[in-house]
């Protein structure tokens, strides 16, 4: 066998050298490499027949094929080892290995307090959800039940028969504050972001300063600028039109400070790579910055839905046709116990949006608020 | 002494030209920062100006503003009752509703930090959802019906705590408390959902370390180890609260009426839109506003300051 076996890689070696070899020996090569990997199969226990076939198609280069083989063989046994690793890491235990400093009553104490809170916490949407779904003589039902026994969605219908026989159609105050929603976002999203770029990637003259005031303008609310932001408006004509609450709501300063803190994170080099590459600030902008920071566009967008879509507007918009939704639906609420089942119905429209957008998007918005910090 | 003003003035000079130099080359940068700066001079920082302008003049739109030196802020807080019962109402619930939701969201965050992801992700939407959830704080006034058939009442009165149905909404006895558990609902916001993300973000390695070290309960793990690596979203979070809480208006506007019973529930913001956009006697409401604007920032420069002494 031995024998057999120098003689194979003697002939082998000749088969590298020479590439012009007459048939009858290339035949003889081949048979006796079979039979080594023969022996190679045989102490690996694996299967070989593809690659027979492969060592028969190919006649010429036979020890390429036969060190493909043992390679081949040690590869399968090297990734069966590695399958069984993560078939085990697949199988984790369930409960994992409890933190050492935790102690059990304190872990059971605290989560049946977590258990307690959420269920009072998510009880009233849950309830406003179900009277929207309960019929008329459930409503007032007594005792009552949180659970609606012929759930119907008559209270929507009906919602929508009254806001139709309403001077001003309904589609109109959807279109309304589906407008200023969609626009306020769209142009907060830009303008902030683009301001939120150079304050975050660019050491210039002010721009520390600018950024302090915003974040100073985060601790006081939009009741405070609520009176002097009418005068100014009635000044520039404003009052009255969409831009009342539209443009305002493109300096919102916490979409700039949350897109300023996330756009930190990102790496400078990439901004360097892409003008070495000769993009201007505007690209660099727009193809390389804004592509990044998907997330925090969602976070962005969640908080600036949030205040839009559920502005009554109240105060600076008068025209009938120009209310938003959360107007008009007020209006209904007002209705008294006749519309109680719509007035439930209207608080489920209202939240829906919201929290449907807050869902969708949770990691992400997590991701963006993980850079939120305020440092002093 | 004047060998040093000469110096200073001169490196200030220098210092300057620097800037001047250093401006000129970032024009791009003033570009992109310049339509969000101008819409945020004009509605943010403006209107704060022209407030405290407006607060020394008689000002109702219609005439033009005369100047009447610190009037208003005298008959604020001499003549007018209803203002005190205001800033009352204010601070009782900004300080009892403020550090409590502050609170609140930071130990349900604490508490939701270690559950498996999935169940996670749950309960942060179920903590979030009352505060992004617009007006459903409504359905409280469901619940706490002036009459037997009110759901707080009824169950009151069948476990016989009391005997007669208490009007929740009307008493002025109840309103206050009644307005802040419904505030303390909504008051898991953004503060909430930043301090889930920063406890996400605190480096494993710590507190392995923290166990070598020694560390015995949950506890000084939360002084030692977690609150210190949290410092910013505290910050974060205690600016966001103390913003709400001052804020108050929308809940007890419509849960108590307005003008509520014996003013009872009337705060700030409500006694400010009174002013501005029922009477139109801007002046007045500008005062207001000041008033309001100053102890927001003071409060939040002062709670800063507290937090900046944290987990040390």
């Amino acid at each position: 066998m031995s024998d057999m076996n120098n003689n194979n890689m003697a002939e082998n070696k000749n088969v590298n050298t020479e590439v012009q070899e007459t048939e009858e020996e290339v035949l003889q090569t081949v048979t006796e490499s079979e039979e080594t990997v023969d022996e190679v199969a045989e102490e690996t226990a694996s299967e070989e027949a593809p690659k027979k076939s492969l060592i028969d198609e190919e006649e010429g280069d036979v020890l390429k094929a036969t060190v493909v083989k043992e390679t081949s063989a040690k590869k399968t046994k090297k990734s069966k080892k590695k399958k069984d690793d993560e078939e085990e890491a697949y199988h984790k235990p369930l409960i994992k290995r409890r933190k050492p400093n935790r102690s059990i009553a304190g872990d059971l104490f605290l989560y049946l307090f977590l258990i307690l809170v959420a269920v009072l916490m998510f009880f009233p949407i849950i309830y406003a959800v179900e009277s929207a779904l309960k019929p008329l003589d459930e409503l007032y039902k007594f005792p009552p039940r949180i659970f609606a026994q012929n759930p119907t969605l008559d209270n929507f219908s009906d919602l929508f028969v009254t806001m139709s026989k309403s001077w001003v159609s309904f589609s109109r105050y959807i279109f309304n504050t589906v407008f200023i929603t969609g626009v306020g976002t769209a142009g907060h999203l830009i303008f902030a972001s683009m301001a939120a770029f150079v304050l975050a990637k660019y050491d210039f003259p002010g721009g520390k300063t600018f950024f302090k005031i915003v974040t100073v303008a985060m601790m006081f609310t939009g009741y405070v600028t609520g009176i002097p932001n009418y005068i100014i408006m009635s000044k520039f004509h404003m009052i009255d039109t969409y831009w009342a609450i539209i443009i305002p709501a493109f300096a919102f300063p916490m979409g700039l400070f949350l897109m300023k803190q996330f756009m930190e994170g990102l790496p400078t080099s990439l901004i360097e790579a892409a003008k070495i590459d000769g993009a201007n600030e505007w690209t660099v902008f727009s193809r390389i910055v804004m592509p990044n920071v998907k997330p925090a566009w969602l976070t962005m967008i969640i908080f600036s839905v949030q205040a839009l879509w559920n502005n009554p507007a109240s105060t600076v918009i008068y025209s009938e046709e120009m209310k938003t939704l959360p107007f008009a639906m007020q209006q209904i609420q007002a209705g008294g116990i006749a519309r109680t089942g719509e007035a439930a119905a209207v608080l489920v429209v209202l939240m829906i949006v919201p929290i449907a957008i807050f869902i969708f998007s949770e990691s992400q918005i997590l991701e963006t608020m993980a850079s939120s910090g305020l440092k002093d | 002494m004047s060998q040093f003003l000469k110096d200073y003035i001169k490196v200030k000079k220098h210092n300057f030209r620097i800037g001047v130099k250093r401006a000129r080359l970032s024009k791009s940068c003033y570009l992109f920062l310049a339509p969000y700066a101008l819409i945020f001079t004009m509605f943010y920082i403006l209107p704060v100006v022209i407030s405290i302008v407006f607060s020394f003049t008689y000002y109702n739109i219609l005439e033009t503003p005369r100047f009447v030196g610190l009037q208003n802020y005298i008959s604020l807080f001499l003549e007018d009752d209803i203002f005190l019962i205001s800033i009352k109402n204010t601070f009782m619930i900004a300080i009892i509703t403020g550090p409590l939701g502050y609170l609140g969201s930071f130990l349900f965050a604490w508490l939701i930090n270690e559950l498996p992801r999935w169940v996670r992700s749950v309960a942060v939407v179920i903590f979030y959802a009352p505060s992004i959830a617009g007006n459903c704080y409504v359905i409280f006034s469901v619940f706490f019906r002036g009459d037997a058939y009110g759901y707080v009442n009824a169950f009151l009165m069948d476990t016989g705590i009391i005997d007669t149905p208490q009007l929740w909404l009307i008493d002025p006895r109840y309103m206050l408390p009644v307005c802040m558990g419904v505030i303390l609902w909504m008051s898991l916001g953004a503060g909430f959902l930043s301090f889930v993300a920063g406890l996400q973000g605190i480096d494993k390695a710590q507190y392995e370390a923290g166990y070598v070290d020694g560390i015995k309960n949950r506890w000084q793990e939360l002084w030692f180890i977690t609150l210190p690596n949290m410092k910013p979203m505290l910050m974060f979070g205690a600016v966001m609260s103390i913003t709400q809480a001052f804020s108050v208006c929308d809940v007890t506007r419509n849960l108590c009426g307005y003008p509520s019973t014996d003013y009872a529930a009337r705060t700030i913001v409500t006694h400010l839109f009174d002013y501005g956009f029922s009477r139109f006697e801007m002046g007045y409401a500008c005062s207001i506003a000041t008033i309001l604007f100053l102890m927001m920032i003071l409060c939040n420069k002062a709670i800063q300051s507290l937090l900046s002494r944290v987990g040390t």
